[in-house]
């Protein structure tokens, strides 16, 4: 558990004095979400039709703008080699840094969140819904990419392979997430949605940090 | 006493066999210098030691374990110096250095980083962020990061890279104190360095054609890679 701690402080620390990562996020997912009204017209209607689809697709695309840093660096200057050979299981440390990684990305995502739907013309039926569901996705997101993070590493032009890699993997959240929104939206119990993601999250949880740290460790070879 | 030991190694990389039929043996106070021309194993040889690298071929134990069988033992044991410093740049000397301490579980953190500032002489550092080290100030902070917690066992993969001469001395004297307390040094090097009757494993006697090796491992012969568990057993 130590290990576990001393690396999410760390993480949180380098992302605190380095900052840019976590603004660019949510900058990024304020940008892709502005670009469609633009896109498809000022119709109030059709973008409130639209919002949550919208919001997801484009916080999936900001989280996964993040990935390629969460273990690139470390790999880089010889940190990830010395936490593969420290006294702490891999799972935990990789672990701490998908944590770490969702408490500077995803939970800011969430904050911007409610704001788009605003600006999307969303029912406000919808905010509370669009906030769990994502509390319950974004950190299902960061735990699936860490897998994907980890397996281009030593690769060139990461950052798209990494796309191809996880975005697939993205979709059942995507699905679930947009349709937890709209049943809101409909008046309708949006448990069902909601619950689903939360098996979702809770697999990632269990089987991810064990793909993750397989990957790191093929990448240390 | 403890007893850290291989036995026919054997390491590919790619396709490129680096050594074959490699075995070593050290015991506690012991050391080892690797030797060899660039390309000959060295930084291999030490990473498939520390369990980084499986090797193709052959076993590493501990006592008579094979270390593959207990990883985060082998690993609570270990301290290895690579190529790269792991030094991050916006972090101080000393915040680095927090980090590989509480990795270990160490107690008295604080006291133990000082003593180690100290003793690589870079207590001055010990608040300068790390992107304003230069790179032989980099090395010390790297060499400073093995002293802090228990080790038994220091593999150190060039470990002068950047220093300068007087360095270099301080470094064979860390050395020496560590094997007068029962610890065993495996390292390589391209200067001479001061140690006191260090083994020599000269890599490029090992160096064989593949052709060779296969013939003297008919049972290798287009096999699939070894599995960390196959190779255990």
């Amino acid at each position: 558990m130590n290990g576990f701690l001393a690396i999410l402080q760390r993480d949180l620390r380098l992302a605190l004095r380095q900052g840019a990562d976590s603004v660019m996020v949510v900058a990024f997912f304020i940008v892709t979400t502005t670009l469609f009204p633009f896109g498809v017209g000022p119709e109030a209607n059709i973008l409130a039709r639209i919002a949550s689809g919208v919001i997801w697709v484009s916080a999936l695309l900001a989280a996964m703008l993040s990935l390629e840093r969460v273990f690139q660096t470390d790999y880089e200057d010889g940190t990830l080699e010395l936490l593969t050979l420290s006294p702490v299981s891999l799972e935990l440390l990789v672990l701490g840094k998908v944590c770490a990684h969702w408490l500077t990305t995803g939970l800011p995502l969430i904050i911007a969140a409610p704001l788009m739907a605003v600006m999307l013309n969303m029912d406000q039926d919808g905010f509370v819904t669009l906030m769990l569901a994502m509390l319950l996705g974004t950190p299902a997101l960061s735990l699936i990419g860490a897998i994907g993070a980890a397996l281009i590493l030593g690769a060139r032009r990461g950052g798209v392979l990494v796309s191809l890699l996880v975005l697939p993997l993205y979709i059942p959240v995507l699905i679930f997430g947009a349709g937890a929104v709209e049943a809101a939206l409909l008046g309708i119990s949006a448990t069902a949605q909601l619950q689903i993601m939360a098996a979702i999250l809770l697999i990632a949880l269990a089987a991810t940090p064990f793909a993750t740290a397989h990957a790191v460790r093929q990448a240390m070879e | 006493m403890a007893d850290f030991s291989g036995s026919d190694l054997t390491c590919l990389r790619g396709e490129r066999l680096v050594f074959g039929g490699l075995s070593f043996a050290a015991r506690s106070g012991d050391a080892i210098v690797l030797r060899g021309r660039n390309g000959a194993g060295k930084s291999s040889l030490l990473r498939v030691m520390a369990g980084l690298l499986s090797p193709r071929a052959g076993q590493i134990c501990w006592d008579g374990e094979n270390i593959l069988e207990d990883r985060i033992g082998h690993q609570a044991r270990l301290q290895y110096l690579g190529h790269q410093d792991a030094v991050k740049p916006v972090l101080s000397v000393r915040d680095n250095l927090r980090l590989w301490g509480q990795m270990r579980g160490v107690d008295d953190l604080d006291g133990e980083i000082d003593a180690a500032l100290d003793a690589l002489d870079i207590h001055h550092l010990s608040r300068v962020a790390g992107r304003y080290l230069s790179s032989g100030q980099k090395r010390r902070t790297a060499l400073a990061r093995i002293l802090i917690g228990q080790s038994d066992l220091w593999l150190l993969d060039e470990p002068t890279v950047g220093l300068d001469r007087e360095s270099c001395g301080e470094v064979a004297r860390l050395i020496a104190e560590f094997r007068a307390r029962g610890g065993i040094v495996i390292y390589s090097t391209h200067i001479d360095l001061d140690v006191d009757a260090p083994t020599v494993l000269d890599l490029d006697e090992f160096a064989i054609p593949m052709v060779e090796w296969l013939m003297e491992h008919p049972e290798m012969d287009g096999s699939a890679p070894i599995s960390a568990q196959e190779a255990a057993q």
